[in-house]
């Protein structure tokens, strides 16, 4: 054992900051997930074959295949087709948003399917048009169902975003090698980001907690 | 003003309905009783298109909502509904489901809205209630605001499925008497129900329906007398 955690402070500000480039790029990614799959979910219940198969064709390639070829195929091959040099900051949020979206939509997919038939015929009784009766009335309540479901796919989603590290996106992971590498130790920095990553964590999950709690006071 | 005719129901090859034909004028109350399974829910069901005829046809006031052309939507906000089990929107207050379709169907300013709202509450008995969440209300206040939901658009017609036979025998008649005084305000109201005296006290008019046919009807003083045919007999018989 020779552990001698002097060594990281010089390097203590390099690696916070990478708290804030994780952070960056991974609300950009769980906005594009959430959105994107919000959408999916609504093509996955509707009656429009062609939509159905399109969405459940995504969500079948995007959680077959593992995040990190999904990352570096965006990240090497898009500038190689489309002669556009993408930054590691956008193929980050497309990777992992559209890899986000294809779980969220199976999320929010049961989530709907689980809201009492009943308030459709409510709100089809009283003329509600689809739009608004997706958005006001079983949205809402599909959300409340699913948030548990919702937040932990978010927390994978910033657990996960360690591996953007591979195509060089100055994370938090990614600083820790960095360090690493330079005063010739890896533990030190290794276990620091890992206290960053569960501080994170452990924030988002209270979050989480306490956005149940603000929807739970209808029950 | 609603007339039928010739309607029918399909599930699948499960014919429901077989060739309904009736008319129910402006501000009858009309019940509809019949066995379980006889197409009842059915059959309310197709006069606000929550279920599609498979043939036949249907006119409200005039207007022929089989015509596949109609605006399903603004149909609707013509005729209420209520259901057996309430369906209210639990994430909303009282008032806000009372308000909801008002502001968002018709465009109603909020103001109006809730004051519109807050005098069918009264009417109903539960201006208290006015800030609550559904599910902090006994099954009886749920229908009763159920109701003034469905009033709040201001419908020409009624449709009520069964709505007490989810309710607990003591709140039955808080649900009732509304509708009662309902149908002293001249709305035009088709009631399915099993609550017998309230056919015989308050419709102009039963239609018994058995296995998807419309067997018999007529004025329910001479319906609960000496009904004419033999399946309203032993139906009557049965649950009496
Ligand atoms: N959505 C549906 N899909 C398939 N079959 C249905 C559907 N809705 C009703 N049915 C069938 O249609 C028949 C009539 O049902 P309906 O609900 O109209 O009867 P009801 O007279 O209202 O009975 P109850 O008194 O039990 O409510 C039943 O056999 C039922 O199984
Ligand atoms: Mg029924």
């Amino acid at each position: 054992m020779n552990l001698d955690f002097s060594q990281i402070v010089p390097y203590i500000p390099f690696m916070l900051k990478g708290i804030w480039v994780t952070l960056k790029f991974v609300f950009f990614s769980i906005s594009v997930g959430f959105a994107l799959g919000i959408l999916i979910a609504l093509c996955k219940i509707t009656k429009v074959r062609f939509l159905k198969w399109l969405a459940d064709a995504y969500t079948s390639i995007f959680r077959g295949t593992p995040l990190i070829l999904q990352l570096m195929i965006i990240y090497y091959a898009v500038p190689q087709l489309f002669d556009y040099d993408i930054s590691a900051f956008l193929s980050a949020i497309l990777a992992f948003g559209l890899n986000s979206a294809a779980y969220v939509s199976e999320i929010i997919r049961a989530g709907i399917l689980a809201v009492d038939r009943g308030q459709v015929e409510a709100a089809q009784a009283l003329g509600v048009p689809y739009p608004k009766m997706m958005l006001h009335i079983i949205l809402p309540q599909a959300f409340k169902n699913i948030l548990p479901a919702l937040m932990n796919e978010f927390i994978t989603l910033t657990k996960e975003s360690a591996i953007v590290s591979v195509i060089g996106y100055l994370d938090i992971m990614r600083r820790a090698q960095i360090v690493g590498s330079r005063i010739f130790h890896n533990f030190e920095p290794l276990l620091f980001a890992g206290v960053i990553y569960w501080v994170m964590v452990f924030l988002l999950t209270q979050i989480g907690k306490y956005m149940e709690r603000r929807l739970r006071q209808s029950d | 003003m609603i007339k039928v005719e010739q309607l029918t129901k399909k599930f699948g090859d499960n014919t429901v309905l077989k060739g309904i034909s009736t008319t129910i004028k402006q501000g009858e109350v009309v019940a509809i009783i019949g066995p379980s399974g006889s197409g009842k829910s059915t059959f309310l069901r197709c006069l606000n298109l929550l279920e599609q005829p498979t043939t036949g046809d249907i006119w409200i006031q005039s207007k022929k909502i089989t015509n596949p052309k109609i605006n399903k939507l603004s149909m609707r906000e013509n005729i209420g509904m209520v259901f057996q089990h309430f369906h209210l929107f639990p994430h909303m207050t009282v008032l806000d489901n009372v308000t909801y379709a008002p502001q968002k169907v018709k465009g109603i300013k909020k103001e109006e809205a809730e004051k519109n709202a807050m005098e069918l509450l009264e009417q109903v008995g539960l201006t208290e209630k006015a800030k609550a969440y559904p599910n902090k209300l006994s099954g009886g206040q749920k229908q009763r605001v159920a109701i003034a939901r469905a009033l709040a658009m201001n419908p020409e017609i009624m449709l009520f499925d069964e709505p007490t036979s989810a309710l607990d025998p003591e709140m039955v008649k808080e649900v009732l008497d509304v509708m009662k005084d309902l149908a002293k305000s001249g709305m035009t109201m088709v009631v399915v129900t099993h609550e017998m005296n309230f056919a015989k006290e308050v419709a102009d008019q039963i239609l018994f329906l058995d296995d998807g046919k419309l067997v018999e009807k007529g004025n329910p003083t001479q319906f609960f007398k000496e009904p004419k045919t033999e399946r309203a007999k032993d139906f009557l018989d049965k649950i009496l």
